[in-house]
């Protein structure tokens, strides 16, 4: 206690506001998740309402609608993390292999650029050159309407992930590959080794721990496809493809007003994904000497 | 430009190849990102009817800046700026001091209580109670069609606390003691000693505070119903992405189509417009890019 009392400041000025804040905005809602297990009756409140059990989780996992949701969401998110993982490794081994700094600089300030735009303006640029009339239709000299089609949209989103990604992503694997040893380096070349050779022996280890760490992160969060991109995507003719869980939730539980469905299904989702991370821990922990990321 | 052919003439001819096809990668990238920003600029310009029937053309006689005028006489946009800017303003600020304080004590060794702190803040990256939980928590503190609902609940950042923790525990730890021995208390050593050798992150946290209030409209869409609280991003998707531009801006059209083409050329001037803050601001933000990605590299 006397250590309290000395440092009060630590505990009432400076870490409160986030406690606070973190107890209210975070906490507060975990408690509401009780909600997935009722028929929440918004007078009734959150424990005077009906319960129904697993009732809610019964009804989705049975429904063909939710099955379609769920593989939509892991394909989008599985297909995304085969082409827009490697996309950032590529270019900065690439980067890394331009000779002249100020080319790379420059490189560098257009390929980071597209990470500032915003979600709506993204897919905004998105519509524009995809419309039948737009660049790419003219580029092809057809006149398709890609944002109706439910065979595009993956790639549409994918795709676009990357243009707007990929650079951004490089940046922490640049930074790994500039720490590697320089020495190492000379004396490969030293050597006579030819770039594959350079970039077995001294490259690709200095970023291996990076991109391993990166790939855990990616794959814990495979259940959390982000709704902001996806929403500003759907289109009423691409939904076979396009409604993925987190639209799904926002559909159902705020235009629809089913709370306590939606929350359910949040529910689902939030579990496996937490699942999912604390396996690829465990994974990793083997694989890397007991070293994991928590 | 010598020096660098020299340097690529003294590669052995694989290497050469090999790195003739990188350059070349590389190229096509950077062109896939110009091309359209380009096309798009240039299409802002041109007479929506000409655009449809041909593309791009370079008779200036078809060029026009209505779409613009159209754009920018709207009071719709203008609202959406202003209370980007403000959220934004508000934001980074209000979760500076937070996400800074809250760092501070989690940077000591001594702080007991760390242990505690810690998991209860880290359990939040991974499991929360998800959007109607959330919602009704809002909705019961009468914050629904406030612009708090955007700028409080997710203003304490445990990732980016986790950054700026890191970045205190590599400040000489010889400074605090020079300050305890001056006896200087915890607040007059972070603010006085601490924060000021911080700035590099600082700013990096709040060019990324400021930046992700700008862009995002989830929260809003959610939380703001009236039209004078919206931000740029819900203005902007009503026009880009719903395709419906505000009333004011087609109102003199004569038939469906014209407006429906015009719709189509107000996409191109507001994605120009709503870009411009941020272009301006590259530049400024460009020399923090690296700094942010090394300490966010660095393991919590």
């Amino acid at each position: 206690m006397l250590y309290v009392r000395q440092h009060w400041q630590l505990y009432v000025l400076f870490i409160m506001p986030a406690f606070l804040m973190t107890i209210i905005f975070r906490y507060i809602p975990m408690g509401g998740v009780l909600i997935a297990f009722e028929e929440y009756n918004p007078f009734r409140g959150i424990l005077g309402s009906q319960w129904v059990g697993l009732a809610h989780f019964q009804r989705f996992l049975q429904s063909p609608d939710f099955m379609r949701y769920l593989t939509n969401t892991l394909k989008l998110s599985v297909f995304g993390l085969l082409w827009g993982f490697p996309a950032p490794i590529l270019l900065a081994f690439l980067l890394n292999r331009v000779l002249s700094t100020k080319l790379k600089q420059k490189i560098q300030l257009i390929l980071y650029m597209p990470n500032f735009i915003s979600v709506i303006v993204l897919c905004g640029i998105v519509r524009i050159l995809l419309s039948p009339t737009g660049l790419i239709n003219m580029a092809l000299g057809t006149n398709w309407n890609f944002m109706t089609m439910p065979a595009a949209f993956r790639t549409i989103y994918i795709a676009s992930g990357i243009w707007q990604g990929a650079g951004w992503g490089s940046i922490i694997y640049t930074a790994a590959l500039s720490n590697a040893s320089t020495d190492l380096k000379e004396a490969a070349v030293i050597d006579g080794a030819n770039i594959i050779q350079q970039i077995k022996a001294v490259e690709w280890p200095a970023i291996k721990d990076t991109v391993l760490i990166q790939f855990i992160m990616s794959v814990g969060n495979i259940m959390s496809v982000g709704f902001e991109k996806a929403y500003a995507l759907q289109t009423d003719l691409n939904l076979a493809s396009s409604e993925i869980i987190s639209t799904y939730v926002y559909k159902v539980g705020l235009l629809d007003g089913n709370y306590g469905f939606s929350t359910a299904v949040g529910l689902f989702n939030t579990v496996i994904n937490v699942i999912l991370l604390i396996s690829m821990n465990e994974i990793v922990k083997r694989m890397n000497d007991g070293k994991g990321m928590y | 430009m010598a020096k660098k052919k020299s340097e690529f003439g003294r590669l052995p001819v694989e290497d050469k190849i090999l790195t003739a096809i990188g350059y070349v990668v590389l190229g096509v990238f950077c062109l896939a990102i110009i091309i359209p920003m380009v096309y798009i600029i240039l299409a802002s310009f041109i007479d929506p009817v000409t655009l449809q029937n041909q593309g791009l053309t370079f008779d200036f006689s078809k060029w026009t800046t209505t779409a613009y005028q159209r754009v920018l006489s709207n009071a719709q946009i203008w609202v959406g700026f202003k209370n980007a800017l403000l959220y934004s303003v508000l934001f980074t600020v209000i979760s500076l001091v937070v996400t800074l304080l809250a760092a501070y004590p989690m940077s000591r060794d001594d702080f007991k209580g760390k242990g505690f702190f810690n998991l209860l803040f880290m359990i939040t990256m991974f499991f929360g109670g998800g959007l109607i939980p959330t919602y009704l928590l809002i909705s019961k503190l009468h914050m629904l069609d406030s612009m708090w609902a955007v700028i409080i609940p997710p203003a304490f950042g445990v990732y980016n606390m986790i950054i700026a923790r890191t970045y205190y525990q590599g400040i000489p730890k010889d400074l605090q003691e020079a300050a305890e021995i001056d006896g200087a208390n915890e607040m007059v050593y972070f603010f006085r000693v601490l924060l000021p050798v911080c700035t590099p992150i600082i700013a990096t946290i709040a060019m990324w505070n400021f930046v992700g209030m700008w862009n995002s409209y989830f929260d809003a869409m959610i939380y703001l119903n009236s039209a004078s609280k919206q931000p740029l991003q819900l203005v902007l998707r009503s026009i880009l992405i719903q395709s419906q531009p505000e009333p004011g801006m087609v109102a003199d059209t004569q038939s469906t189509a014209q407006r429906a083409q015009l719709a189509e050329l107000l996409k191109y001037a507001t994605i120009i417009i709503s870009s411009i803050p941020l272009l301006i601001m590259y530049p400024f933000f460009q020399r923090y890019f690296d700094s942010g990605i090394m300490a966010g590299a660095v393991k919590g």
